[in-house]
């Protein structure tokens, strides 16, 4: 199972604590944990990634395995520790306020 | 007895304060959607019920929330109260979705307007400003948002669809964001003509459609704004707000960037009736339940000093239509007071001694249940307001 960890303001919005759990079929890759969680979450649909461009909210991050991997192709393969579900894929919000 | 509900959206969360007609001690439940800027909501007149919100956020996106218990509960429309998540209860994430029309039969040809730099730039989606309930069928709502544009549900907020004729009618390349953005802020559904849609834009101006919302026209004449290069344009003025009294729906009045105006003619021509007001800058106008010719601003100092002058918070009021203005200012600050007071947090209620209410940058919503003469804070600290809306229940 993959875990993701989503920030605050997406769990309240799921209306779930903690971390997401998600089978995914195939490859994982940012793309396809996001396919699966919007599938078992669609309240999420636009929320980290924009309805029309399906591009990555311009304030969110994805990390794992301490790699800041926003940058890298969405259909790049996840680290072998987030594939066998020792670590998490961590969908972050940029720090923002005073 | 009547009862009065206000529906205040805020920086980080949505209030609901309800209080017996009298209109002396309010209940206040929130925050809900805690952390989520609420633009705007606004219930059903024919289903007082049922509540419209815009949920809305720079890191994700737009959501739309209805609720059909005067705000106790809330879902994302398309999921039936109570339910979660999960195959066969999911809510779908398609009430959230504003897609603009790019179809070449109604989407076509307008697909960029004029950029701070004077460039082209494309519309982009960015939130809902403004929920606007249909006056007859609780299922129809319209929701003006920014980039500059008009949408329509009519399931219940389940699905949106793009009234394209307005971003579509020709002057959309001149339209450009004021300071607050591009924003489709008001909407005046015309209580009297069937099919009659007011909206106002900063910064491209007024628009009417008498033909439920299908094609548009400009309903500028008559404002005169400095700071575009022709005062007098077609379209490019920055309007902060328009309101009418559901009486008199030829009727309107309008705060623009500077300058206090009204239309005796549904918006064919506008007359300055700033009149004897210490400064004509601001956000809010709203009029009177019951007197057409009963309205009301908030003076804010300047385009560049979003306060009140002197620190002093005043409402002024004309009872001639305008020109003509005294200051309220009995219950409100009169000393060390910088807030401001957005565009859509006026509203009125609709009980016999009309009630005023209004919501600052600082917090405070202040109530008057007497037409302006006296007020109250009817709460001190929340955060920052965008909008109040009343609701006058049975």
């Amino acid at each position: 199972m993959i875990r993701v960890v989503l920030p605050p303001h997406l769990r309240g919005l799921a209306r779930i604590k903690g971390e997401v759990t998600l089978d995914v079929q195939g490859t994982v890759t940012v793309l396809s944990v996001l396919d699966a969680l919007e599938a078992t979450y669609p309240m999420l649909e636009g929320t980290i990634r924009d309805h029309s461009t399906r591009q990555r909210r311009p304030f969110l991050r994805f990390f794992a395995c301490a790699e800041d991997l926003s940058h890298e192709p969405l259909d790049a393969p996840l680290p072998e520790a987030v594939v066998n579900g020792k670590e998490p894929l961590l969908i972050v919000g940029a720090i923002a306020g005073g | 007895m009547s009862t009065v509900r206000l529906l205040v959206g805020t920086r980080k969360g949505a209030f609901v304060l309800t209080s017996d007609g009298k209109r002396e001690k309010w209940d206040v439940s929130g925050p809900h959607f805690a952390g989520w800027e609420l633009y705007h909501l606004k219930g059903s007149p024919p289903d007082p019920k049922r509540i419209y919100a815009s949920q809305t956020s720079g890191w994700f996106g737009q959501i739309i929330q209805r609720s059909d218990d005067g705000g106790k509960t809330w879902f994302q429309p398309g999921t039936p109260p109570g339910e979660t998540t999960g195959p066969g209860g999911a809510p779908r994430g398609e009430s959230n979705k504003f897609v603009y029309d790019t179809s070449a039969e109604t989407g076509a040809p307008l697909t960029t307007h004029q950029f701070y730099d004077g460039s082209q730039h494309p519309w982009e989606f960015k939130r809902v400003w403004h929920l606007e309930p249909s006056l007859n069928d609780p299922d129809t709502v319209y929701a003006g948002v920014e980039d500059a544009a008009l949408f329509r549900s009519t399931n219940g907020g389940r699905t949106w669809e793009e009234l394209s004729g307005l971003r579509g009618h020709g002057t959309g390349p001149k339209w450009q964001p004021g300071a607050g953005g591009m924003c489709l802020h008001s909407i005046l559904l015309d209580p009297k003509t069937a099919g009659r849609i007011f909206i106002a834009i900063s910064a491209a101006g007024a628009f009417r459609s008498d033909d439920a919302g299908k094609t548009w026209k400009p309903i500028n004449k008559g404002l005169k704004s400095q700071y575009i290069p022709d005062p007098e344009a077609e379209v490019g003025h920055c309007v902060h707000h328009i309101t009418q009294p559901r009486s008199q729906p030829e009727l309107l009045y309008m705060q623009k960037h500077w300058d206090v105006m009204r239309s005796d003619n549904a918006g064919e021509s506008w007359t300055e009736v700033s009149g004897n007001l210490p400064t004509d800058f601001g956000f809010v106008i709203d009029v009177h339940a019951h007197e057409p010719e009963t309205i009301y601003v908030v003076p804010i100092k300047s385009d560049g000093e979003h306060f009140p002058l002197e620190g002093k918070l005043r409402v002024y009021r004309s009872k001639t239509g305008g020109n003509e203005w005294e200051e309220l200012t009995r219950g409100l600050p009169q000393s060390d007071c910088y807030v401001n007071v957005l565009r859509d947090a006026m509203s009125v209620d609709s009980l016999d001694k009309c009630g005023v209410y209004f919501g600052t940058t600082g917090g405070q919503v202040y109530g008057s249940a007497d037409a302006g003469d006296t007020w109250k804070p009817i709460v001190r600290d929340l955060p920052a307001v965008l909008s109040v809306e009343a609701q006058t229940l049975p």
